[in-house]
């Protein structure tokens, strides 16, 4: 029982130790902090969700009485200018490439007829969505414009037509709009807070000859690095929280599933970073060294193989099979359901397992490579 | 027959550091101290003994224990000071200090009457940084730190190095001090002078111990007689000394020059005066044969 006492107060000397380290380091702190923070706020600024005078190309075959009509209202409204006249259909991608057309219409030949003799005319649509949000509000209001016409049309024939809109979003067909990119930002974050810095705090104490020390003394190495853990597991959380509360304050993301179950997720998720930071530090010999490993190993291929910044499922096989070795992306997937999709639990179960699973194999792991001695 | 720390045929085969046939007792109580150059395998040695790194071959025991199986239990009861600063530098001295007294499993209060004389010192500092005090203030904390648990063997790896001379004279007291609690201090230097202050000392080169033997001993063994010399210009002095067939052996030490005749001394020598030898003298005879 003493002993028992006595172990539990070298752990919280040891991790109050580990509180000072990171207090006193200003620039660590600041990057810390700091990143999350901005890198949620630039997504957050980066979103403009005002739409006007949006430049919209017209390609119109059929150039009759209705078809005049829709480009002359949609030229009225405040959100559109037409400004060009196509002479085929195959010029609109040109137009887009130039960058200044937001919106290509385009019209089915002999429009006006078709819509009188059969009450059915369709109209295509081919929207910019580079920028996901200002495509969709772009698409809803070219849409009412259609709708506010063939509700007019309907007022003065009585016949009922339908003119329907072929809506085509290109550059960025899945709609992945700002908000999806918070989990991949997490996920990111997590391997720079928990991998990195891990990482770097435990090789520091070797570097700088305090392991040696440590060393000579009746506590267990285990203890030591397991120690450097609590702390950026703690502040890897108060981030979570961070971004969650920017996330919904500043970007608006609804957060649709569980908040307990997204919380109790991402611990998972932090686990495993923190393990992969463990991991690292058993490896490596210096501070450089650990941060190249955990940034070359950790934090690019997050970025490139999460999904974060391309979707997984437009990899090629090979590079899809390699993501599911890569703990972010799992995350990413887990957290968009839970927070996007906002599906129950039972759906991210795989996800849940599949970390743990990789939480349990890289702790062993490095436990086992923790040595008692100096190289 | 139950000594402190017994030292038995430690034999380390690598590459950088090679510690060949190092074999030496050290008593309880005693202030212990292995003086070589750089490079002579002395940190090696430290290491070893204090259970950081394992010897290729061969055996010791620190205290009755094995340095390489009951290594737990050696580290609950030596003190280790590396060479280089190896504390918290972003912690306070109060910090330092209350940290490695937690983790040794003991209280700043408990052992302080042992390090109350250096800890006062360094004690109106207490709240400063590690890493802005002085150099001979840093390595008073190291002390300190390495005390603080009360250990049976302390081993201070070239503690002295880069310290400035007093703060050297007043470490050196300390340990003295220390001995009298009966902490057994293993300790090493380059220093030549430094190793006068100890009970008895190991002159160790490349990786081979030499002598192990009491300061005054050694001195009584040194087998010629030893002649000091100067001139205008003691380079020239030396060269032309070397050259001279009588002369077995010459080197410069601080202002003068130190010569070893193989038989009559040559008294053509310019300011030729027989000295009584130091360790340095016979340290670098032992060298030289």
């Amino acid at each position: 029982m003493i002993m028992k006492k006595k172990n539990n107060s070298q752990f919280f000397a040891f991790v109050r130790k580990e509180f000072y380290h990171i207090f006193r380091d200003v620039r660590t702190m600041l990057v810390i902090i700091g990143i999350p923070v901005i890198q949620i706020l630039l997504i957050g600024f980066a979103i403009s969700t005002e739409v006007k005078n949006v430049e919209v190309a017209v390609y119109d075959p059929s150039n009759d009485e209705v078809t005049n009509r829709i480009i002359n209202q949609m030229d009225a409204s405040e959100y559109f200018n037409v400004t060009r006249r196509l002479k085929s259909a195959n010029e609109a991608d040109e137009v887009f490439k130039k960058g200044q057309t937001g919106l290509v219409v385009v019209f089915c030949e002999g429009f006006g007829e078709r819509l009188y003799h059969t009450g059915d005319a369709a109209i295509q649509l081919l929207i910019d969505a580079s920028d996901p949000n200002h495509g969709t509000t772009v698409s809803s209001y070219a849409g009412s414009v259609i709708a506010g016409y063939q509700q007019e049309l309907l007022q003065e024939t009585n016949v009922p037509v339908r003119i329907n809109p072929e809506i085509r979003m290109l550059y960025n067909p899945e709609m992945r709009s700002a908000y999806n990119f918070v989990p991949g930002l997490m996920g990111m974050i997590f391997m720079l807070v928990c991998a990195m810095m891990t990482s770097v705090a435990i090789v520091r104490e070797k570097e700088s000859g305090t392991m040696e020390v440590l060393l000579v003394s009746p506590v267990k190495p285990i203890y030591v690095v397991i120690s450097k853990l609590v702390p950026y597991f703690i502040i890897s959380w108060v981030i979570f929280i961070i971004i969650l509360l920017l996330s919904v304050f500043v970007l608006g993301v609804p957060i649709s599933g569980s908040l307990v179950w997204l919380n109790i997720f991402a611990l998972i998720f932090i686990i495993v970073a923190l393990s992969l930071g463990l991991l690292i530090s058993t490896v490596v010999k210096t501070q450089v060294a650990a941060i190249l490993a955990s940034g070359m190993g950790l934090i690019m291929p997050v970025m490139i193989l999460s999904g974060y910044v391309f979707p997984i499922e437009s990899m090629p096989p090979i590079l899809q099979w390699i993501s599911g070795i890569i703990p972010a992306r799992w995350f990413v997937s887990g957290a968009k359901k839970l927070i996007i999709e906002g599906v129950p639990v039972r759906f991210v179960l795989k996800e849940m397992l599949i970390l743990l699973g990789m939480a349990i194999l890289i702790i062993t792991v490095s436990l086992r490579n923790i040595k008692t001695r100096l190289e | 027959m139950k000594d402190d720390v017994t030292i038995i045929n430690c034999q380390l085969i690598n590459k950088a550091q090679a510690l060949k046939d190092v074999s030496f007792e050290v008593k309880k109580g005693e202030i212990f101290g292995l003086i070589g150059p750089d490079g002579a395998g002395k940190t090696t040695l430290f290491r070893i003994l204090t259970s950081l790194i394992s010897a290729d071959s061969g055996q010791a025991t620190v205290d009755g224990l094995d340095v390489a199986t009951d290594f737990r239990e050696l580290r609950k009861h030596i003190g280790y000071m590396p060479g280089r600063f190896s504390l918290y530098q972003d912690l306070s001295v109060e910090e330092n200090l209350q940290f490695f007294a937690t983790i040794f499993n003991t209280t700043v209060e408990e052992n302080y009457y042992l390090i109350q004389d250096i800890y006062k010192q360094i004690e109106p500092f207490k709240r400063r940084r590690a890493g802005k005090l002085s150099g001979g203030m840093k390595q008073k904390l190291a002390l300190s730190c390495a005390l603080i648990h009360k250990p049976v063997v302390l081993f201070l790896d070239e503690p002295t190095t880069g310290v400035d001379p007093v703060s050297r004279k007043e470490f050196w007291e300390m340990l003295k001090k220390l001995k009298t609690e009966g902490v057994t201090i293993v300790v090493s230097t380059p220093y030549m002078d430094e190793a006068q202050l100890c009970d008895r000392i190991a002159l160790i080169q490349h990786g081979k111990i030499l002598s192990v033997e009491t300061p005054e001993k050694i001195i009584a063994g040194f087998p010629k007689k030893l002649y000091q010399a100067h001139s205008e210009n003691n380079y020239l002095l030396l060269l032309e000394v070397r050259k001279n067939p009588e002369v077995k052996s010459a080197f410069m030490s601080g202002e003068y020059l130190h010569i070893v005749f193989n038989g009559e001394a040559d008294e053509t020598v310019p300011n030729l005066k027989e000295i009584g030898p130091s360790i340095e003298d016979c340290f670098v005879y032992l060298i030289e044969n």
